[in-house]
């Protein structure tokens, strides 16, 4: 086993990932742009280093000066978080060239993962339901009116190259994928240079639901179960919490089954998660994408499985056996995580600022990974982020109750905070049932 | 009169401190409510500012790489 590990990342996951680093007897290294010298993992870690100036470019996405934080505190293996270089698998070759251990997946199986029609196919070719879509990208409304009769309609017309729900329309009929697909068109040429339009099944009622997965050293790969994440705002998540409301156990063993089999396909190591559209009025679900990383979500599968996934994750790297035996998982009970996040709970729109004032809820089954604390400021250069409020109970109605008290005992001041948004969504009548989509936030808001 | 102008003049303002992102829209162009005017960049989101109304640009008063303030003017339309 290594002794040090440098946690390539910030805020509340680096934050997070130490305490396991220390947990472990091992020295956990701390990185930190100038705009992060006063957070609490800076003072945490072990040891810590400043990389740079806040501009991510200049700090956490800097190759060279990663590189040399780790060899200069004598680290041997690199944990990269979410987000970053996590994903980059250019990066993670570079980390194992210098020597270390990277904390996560093979290079080429982040590659693979990465791009996403050739991800589509290799699922597909191991049996992986995946939705029917464009197979390249469509330049011409011909060539669109054509690849239209193959999906069927009403299909998603969307930018190549968007994301983040810009540059995205549905087309109910093919007079309407005629208009769509001029106006996607126009905007993608516009807005990133790159006028390609890819068209998709298009489900008007779609529940996001994703599977952790685990490659273990002996090259086996488990799956520890489904999270729900369908609370979105801006097509990024909000709520998490597993097991989801919507899989029986007999969908659960077909998609527990299918990711593992996606996750062999590229010869999975470490943490991974398999995303997948769950189709409301069908029941059927879809490949979606692979992210080749721990999820800022990971908690609520850690609650419910009783495991620490970063343990896991440093243990597979150093290619030992993990603490928990894969042929006897027992999930128990519910677990919610609430994303805290620097924006108002109306509009989420951002607003960072000066903590004055930082009160963690605390008591049986609550449980707060925050990346800030009073007298510290959150800064306009990451994410809004600001810590992850994860409840556990023993079925879903004790989780929201005890989520209900965690989030009127939370009192965060200074900047915008979304906290009174969970006690809106924990008494909305569509999230106590269960039964809800991606649509949920939206239609609270409309 | 200012009742009449209001009616045919809408300024687009920024409700946040944020980084101007990309510049979609540009002046003289005709564009329907909803369509997207500027993307700005805020704690790694992007947030598209729209037209309330159809009409034309009579002014784009940003570009890509400024700082907008709470309330500042990003376009009017006409």
């Amino acid at each position: 086993m290594f002794e040090t590990v440098l946690v390539a990342n910030r805020g509340e996951i680096a934050r997070r990932v130490i305490r396991t680093v220390q947990g472990m007897g091992l020295r956990a290294v701390a990185v930190y742009s100038e705009a992060d010298r006063d957070l609490p993992y800076v003072t945490e870690a072990d040891e810590s280093v400043l990389i740079g100036a806040a501009p991510p470019a200049q700090s956490y996405r800097s190759v060279e000066a990663l590189l040399e934080a780790a060899h200069r505190t004598g680290s041997q293996a690199v944990h990269p978080g979410y987000g970053f270089l996590a994903e980059d698998p250019s990066f993670a070759a570079r980390v194992q060239d210098a020597g270390l251990v990277w904390v996560g997946p093979r290079p080429e199986s982040i590659g693979a993962m990465g791009d996403k029609i050739r991800a589509r196919n290799l699922v597909a070719a191991v049996g992986m339901p995946v939705s029917r879509g464009s197979t390249e990208p469509v330049l011409d409304v011909a060539s669109a009116v054509r690849a239209a009769e193959r999906i069927g309609y009403p299909l998603m017309v969307k930018a190549s190259a968007g994301g983040g729900g810009m540059g995205m329309a549905v087309a109910a009929d093919e007079d309407a994928l005629v208009v769509e697909f001029a106006r996607v068109q126009s905007f993608a040429g516009r807005m990133f240079g790159d006028p390609s339009v890819l068209l998709e099944r298009y489900f008007p009622r779609v529940r996001h639901v994703e599977v952790q997965v685990l490659g273990l050293a002996d090259g086996r790969v488990v799956a520890l179960g489904e999270r729900e994440c369908s609370v979105q705002r801006r097509n990024q998540k909000l709520v998490e919490e597993s097991p989801s409301p919507a899989v029986g156990p007999e969908l659960r063993l077909r998609m527990l089954a299918s990711a593992v089999r996606a996750a062999e396909a590229v010869g999975y190591l470490n943490a991974g998660t398999i995303e997948c559209l769950l189709d409301v009025d069908s029941g059927e679900f879809f490949f979606l994408e692979m992210n080749t990383r721990l999820q800022v979500e990971h908690p609520v599968t850690e609650l419910v499985q009783r495991i620490d996934i970063v343990e896991q994750q440093l243990l597979v790297a150093a290619g030992e056996p993990v603490t928990f035996d894969p042929d006897a998982l027992q999930p128990t009970g519910h677990a919610i995580e609430m994303r805290v996040n620097a924006e108002d709970p109306v509009r989420f729109l951002p607003g960072p600022g000066a903590i004055t004032v930082w009160e963690e809820p605390s008591g049986e089954g609550v449980r707060v990974d925050a990346g800030y604390a009073a007298g510290t400021t959150v800064t306009p250069h990451y994410d809004s982020l600001m810590a992850k409020l994860v409840v556990h109970g023993v079925d879903r109605d004790e989780a929201i109750s005890r989520a209900r008290d965690a989030v009127r005992a939370f009192h965060i001041e200074g900047p915008k905070c979304n906290l009174p948004f969970f006690g809106e969504l924990l008494d909305h009548p569509h999230f106590l049932s269960g039964q809800y989509d991606t649509g949920l936030v939206g239609r609270m808001r409309s | 009169m200012a009742l009449w102008l209001d009616a045919l003049v809408a300024e687009i303002r920024a409700e946040m401190v944020a980084n101007v992102w990309k510049v979609v829209a540009t002046e003289g162009d005709e564009v329907a409510d909803g369509d997207t005017l500027v993307i700005l960049e805020s704690m790694k989101m992007e947030i598209p500012v729209l037209a309330e109304s159809a009409g034309t640009i009579a002014a784009m008063h940003v570009s890509e790489g400024d700082v907008v303030q709470e309330g500042d003017v990003i376009a009017v339309i006409e």
